[in-house]
């Protein structure tokens, strides 16, 4: 089950990081199509927030087409995100993990990773956008 | 859940000795909120709280609670005064008897189980429990009443950073349990922040600041201009608070609906304690709810 955590100082509101989190691990396949989710109670004892908190951000998966609530039962993964099927996950992990040593090994930090990454994915986005 | 209010309060006002604590406090609060009562010290607000539970009449209007005038609802009403109302001689199992004897739908498995989680010993004298044990069995008997309002005078304060979060998980897990509507004050807002949905600032014995904590930050921004657009910006917008640093202004702004500001300005929601402390800094200012929810509850 999903182990919700909450970051009290990025200015994000807190049911717009749940709904993130979902989304993350929907992304990355630890969360599936019938995966129960924790109950408002469930979350509420571990970050003691308000419960109606919670149920905001199940609504908007709930809008999203992502969950579903039944009643009396819980709230439940109806689809996944991303495109690639899981199966590729592991083969571009390996190639990330191995592009990141040599990134390493030629000096690169985290932060320079990350800028570097940024400017590459932005750039693959202007280049989408031109040709959409 | 039933459309009622939780709390309404009509040209309430409040008077001890000639001087008014509480002045011309109208108010409308949808059940099932979690609402925080701010203000500083002096400001109205265990006034408020003790007409909401009956513990004062009125100088001049009306409250009400759970749809009802306050006296019709008090049994379904539970009130944790500030000073916890623990008998020092009496053990945590006394309390529990006297909590039985004195209320008729009590919850007696809910009160052990929530003790017995929380690792209070039955046998210890409640004047030999921790400060944020005390507060934990205080909180206990009174959700223990099944009340459908819950109503907190400071139930934070002098607690450490770890019972205070312990307190608030309890009080939040019981929110989730049962239909419970809750207000409580408090004078720290970092610890209302993720807890409350509704949020009253009194000052100087008036409302202030009334509303869905979600819809006051969506109507307020703060943005960084400089200094010579401040003027532009105050002609379209009200500028709760103004600060001055490195040649940029910082603006508080009450910005209803579209807000469009230059491209080029940083532009965030406040935090909800910079919301509490802008509007405390300026008691002229007011935000209450919009005319059209103003309109609807008369």
């Amino acid at each position: 089950m999903i182990d919700f955590r909450l970051d009290r100082g990025s200015g994000v509101a807190t049911y717009l990081q749940l709904v993130h989190q979902v989304k993350s691990a929907l992304r990355l396949g630890t969360l599936s199509p019938g995966d129960r989710l924790p109950t408002a109670k469930e979350v509420v004892e571990k970050l003691a927030i308000n419960p109606n908190t919670v149920l905001k951000a199940y609504r908007e998966l709930e809008r999203e087409g992502l969950v579903s609530g039944r009643p009396g039962l819980g709230t439940f993964v109806e689809r996944t995100l991303g495109g690639a099927a899981f199966a590729d996950h592991a083969r571009l992990r390996g190639e990330l993990a191995r592009w990141l040593r040599s990134a390493h090994a030629a000096g690169l930090d985290d932060e320079d990773v990350r800028a570097l990454f940024e400017s590459v994915t932005g750039a693959a986005g202007d280049v989408k956008g031109a040709a959409g | 859940m039933t459309e009622r209010d939780m709390l309404t309060a009509t040209g309430l006002a409040k008077r001890y000795h000639g001087d008014w604590a509480l002045r011309d406090c109208s108010l409308s609060i949808p059940e099932g909120r979690v609402v925080a009562l701010v203000g500083p010290n002096g400001a109205g607000k265990t006034t408020l709280l003790h007409l909401a539970v009956g513990l004062l009449e009125p100088t001049r209007g009306r409250i009400g609670v759970l749809g009802k005038p306050v006296g019709r609802a008090l049994r379904n009403v539970a009130f944790l005064a500030q000073e916890k109302p623990l008998y020092p001689g009496f053990t945590v199992a006394d309390m529990l008897r006297f909590g039985r004897h004195l209320n008729p739908r009590w919850d007696k498995a809910f009160a052990e189980r929530r003790l017995a989680e929380l690792g209070i010993p039955a046998k210890r004298k409640t004047g030999r429990l921790s400060g944020g044990q005390q507060a934990q069995l205080a909180l206990t008997l009174a959700i223990a009443k099944r009340p459908q309002l819950l109503v907190l005078d400071e139930p934070l304060a002098n607690l450490d950073p770890l019972a205070r979060h312990e307190v608030m998980t309890g009080l939040m897990t019981a929110v989730a349990e049962r239909e419970l509507s809750v207000v409580l004050s408090s004078h720290v807002v970092a610890d209302l922040t993720d807890t409350c949905d509704w949020l009253i600032v009194l000052n100087r014995g008036a409302v202030q600041v009334n509303g869905d904590i979600d819809d006051l930050t969506d109507r307020h921004r703060v943005l960084s201009c400089p200094a010579g657009s401040v003027p532009s910006v105050a002609d379209r917008f009200t500028v709760v608070e103004q600060g001055a640093a490195e040649g940029q202004t910082s603006l508080l702004v009450r910005a209803e609906g579209q807000a469009v500001f230059d491209p080029q300005w940083p532009v965030r929601s406040p935090g909800l304690e910079e919301l509490v402390l802008a509007y405390l800094r300026r008691p002229e200012a007011a935000v209450l709810p919009r005319p059209a929810l103003s309109a609807a509850t008369r």
